[in-house]
């Protein structure tokens, strides 16, 4: 049993991993839901979920059972196996692009193995995340199509089209990052970070690509946010798929079970996008400040005991019996965390690289979901023009002056 | 039977059950598709032998672009089951023989062609996407400059071919 | 280590198979698959190749022959879907205008 395993363990490693990492992403698509219902209902003065569990935290568990329960109907008419296959290809392509992103530098030492954090480390992850995000197109084109139906169509046509177009813009917008990383794998781009003395010799947040090296990165940072976000079919650009416009767009006459396969795929592409942008432009898991101030690493203890202790005592108070008891609960995790971070210091350095990655993460994701609360929707011709003919122009004029700036002033 | 080997074998029947499902499905969706798995399986392929770089590009141009080109053109077109026609029989009874036979024949010439070089293992080393770029833009920077132009021709003619439609 | 001929062998029968669905396909869009089908045969070909001698000219090459059917494919398409319009049908044997 044991020479079974030490003959597999790199297999068996790498299928944990997976299967971990897979059941992490999909309970944080399902908390992403939350997050966004509660956060564009405070904005919008009124309170979101806040029935179902504590603050309404068990919306995802019933919105999730709702998603098994429901009638799910086959239209007349429809392609069968590409009316089922769409969906299944959409969550596939976004799932699978979780497998390329680095969580952490380090790794966990078990049993005199070497465990990484991530699941792989492609020599060529950016390309290999574009080439998961060029065909995504056709989860979209197919569901669209297969319906049968004639807003499916137009929605998907015009999806589809949406999304080949502002890929480009992405890609491109990635071209700066490359020139200063000079590799393709992810973790060579943050290492780079790492290594670059940035303004002033300040290793810290002016080591980050968007402020560092001869041209800094914020037009490309720019172009890849707003490229990103039409690619993730997201507000200003989910004209396609708004409930307004074109009834549902492309999933339309996708029910239950399929639609929640969709939902998914999209909300996974936020993380993945929000990902991408910690990593690429704002040093992945590399701490803001320098290295020299090394009272900054107790910062995950400083943040989880208060809001823990706070948590606690709104849990006391909460007029459910239930909520009386779960929230307290819950705070006293979150501090019981805090401070076993400040008693064991090495799992507390362990955890500084994730740490920091997975509060970019949710940076990005709260901006994602702040411009859903704000921001109107551009009309279709509108949405080409911008992807034409400003987005495209500038990223390349941005990989030309990158280009240019290497040139003349070196790679610092 | 090393694990190579196995993935190898999976891929290969992979693209040569996908080329069979496009010779065979009625609906040219159903070929697309199936065209699509044939390149995914080749990037699979390419993967396997080291050429990474080659293997990202064929999937996003080729599975992301030019096929995203068909499927869409298959959409717009409204293109329909392929009707039953009668074919000529000599083209049944002698195509497939002489299509065997040209199979063959370019196995059997390509494979006389390497066996000089010892049967050299077609896993070798990685190809750097450095060492790629450093080969097109210095020796090979007069093609590349060409198929630049060459796209921009292309662009032209697509835009002119659609322009005539409206024009009317 | 997988033998350079396996690769050979593989790109003949996807050859074999492209040529075979160019001549028994009667719809024009499944013809220029199988014209793409080819393509792919050869450029498995040329990789298998350039892995083989350890020079990269063969990649180089797949990458010349992608872009060139990226815009054979966009010319070719909007050909078809001229054609389309004209004929009012996808079938080729509609298409015989020249024939005798």
């Amino acid at each position: 049993m044991i020479d079974f395993l030490n003959a597999h363990a790199e297999l068996l490693i790498n299928l944990v991993k997976t299967a971990l990492l897979l059941f992490i992403v999909l309970t944080v698509n399902a908390y992403l839901t939350w997050f966004e219902r509660k956060v564009v209902a405070h904005m919008q003065s009124r309170w979101g979920p806040h029935r179902v569990g504590p603050h309404g935290l068990l919306q995802p568990l019933a919105d999730g059972v709702k998603f098994l329960f429901k009638e799910d109907p086959t239209p007349a008419g429809v392609d069968k196996f590409v009316y089922y296959m769409a969906p299944l290809l959409a969550l596939a392509l976004a799932l699978t692009s979780i497998a390329v992103i680095p969580f952490g530098p380090d790794p966990i030492r078990v049993f005199g193995r070497d465990i990484y954090l991530g699941i792989t480390d492609l020599n060529i992850g950016i390309l290999a995340l574009f080439a998961i995000t060029a065909l995504g197109v056709y989860g979209v084109a197919l569901a669209g199509w297969s319906s049968n139906s004639k807003y499916p169509l137009l929605g998907g046509l015009r999806s589809s089209a949406q999304m080949i177009s502002y890929e480009l813009a992405l890609t491109m917008s990635v071209v700066g990052v490359l020139l200063m990383a000079g590799s393709f794998s992810l973790r060579d781009i943050i290492a780079n970070q790492q290594n670059t003395p940035g303004l002033f010799g300040w290793h810290g947040i002016f080591s980050w690509n968007i402020f560092a090296g001869p041209f800094p990165q914020i037009l490309g940072f720019l172009c890849f946010f707003v490229a990103a976000i039409a690619e993730t079919n997201r507000v200003p650009f989910d004209l396609p798929e708004a409930e307004s416009e074109l009834v549902a767009g492309f999933h339309t006459e996708y029910a239950s079970f399929k639609f929640a396969m969709f939902f998914i795929a999209e909300y996974t592409s936020m993380i993945t996008v929000s990902a991408l942008c910690s990593i690429l432009f704002f040093g992945g898991w590399l701490s803001p400040f320098p290295a020299a101030w090394t009272f900054t690493h107790y910062l995950p203890s400083i943040i989880l005991i208060p809001f823990g202790f706070w948590v606690i005592w709104d849990g006391i108070r909460y007029e459910t019996v239930f909520g009386r008891i779960i929230l307290p609960g819950i705070g006293t995790a979150m501090a019981a965390v805090g401070i076993a971070l400040l008693l064991f210091p090495t799992v507390n350095e362990f955890i500084q690289a994730p740490f920091w990655l997975l509060s970019k993460i949710l940076v990005f994701l709260f901006i994602y979901v702040w411009m859903r609360g704000t921001l109107p929707r551009l009309r279709y011709d509108q949405l080409m023009d911008f992807g034409w003919k400003l987005l495209l122009p500038v990223s390349l004029a941005n990989v030309v002056i990158t280009a240019g700036a290497i040139l003349w002033w070196g790679k610092p | 039977m090393s694990v190579e080997l196995i993935v190898f074998f999976a891929l290969a029947a992979l693209a040569v059950g996908g080329a069979l499902s496009l010779i065979f499905q009625r609906h040219p969706i159903h070929s697309a598709l199936s065209l699509i798995v044939v390149m995914i399986a080749l990037a699979g392929l390419y993967l396997l032998m080291g050429a990474e770089f080659v293997a990202a590009v064929q999937i996003i141009v080729y599975g992301g672009a030019i096929m995203v080109l068909f499927v869409f053109v298959i959409m717009l077109l409204n293109a329909g089951v392929e009707e039953r026609t009668n074919m000529s029989k000599l083209a049944g009874y002698a195509g497939i023989p002489l299509a065997l036979a040209l199979t063959s024949f370019l196995a059997a010439a390509l494979t006389r062609s390497s066996d000089a070089v010892q049967a050299s293992a077609a896993t070798g080393t990685a190809a750097p996407t450095k060492a790629l770029a450093m080969l097109l833009f210095q020796d090979f920077v007069y093609p590349f400059e060409l198929t630049s132009f060459l796209i921009l021709v292309a662009i032209l003619g697509a835009i002119v071919l659609a322009q005539r439609e409206t024009s009317r | 280590m997988i033998p350079a001929h396996y690769f050979i062998v593989l790109s003949a029968i996807l050859f074999g198979l492209g040529v075979v669905a160019f001549i028994f396909k009667r719809n024009i869009i499944s013809i220029f698959m199988s014209i793409e089908l080819m393509l792919n045969a050869v450029n498995l070909a040329f990789v298998s190749f350039s892995q083989t001698w350890g020079q990269l000219n063969g990649q180089i090459f797949v990458l010349f022959v992608i872009v060139v059917a990226a815009a054979e494919a966009a010319v070719g398409l909007g050909i078809i879907i001229l054609i389309a319009s004209n004929r009012q049908s996808l079938n080729v044997e509609r298409v015989d205008l020249l024939k005798l």
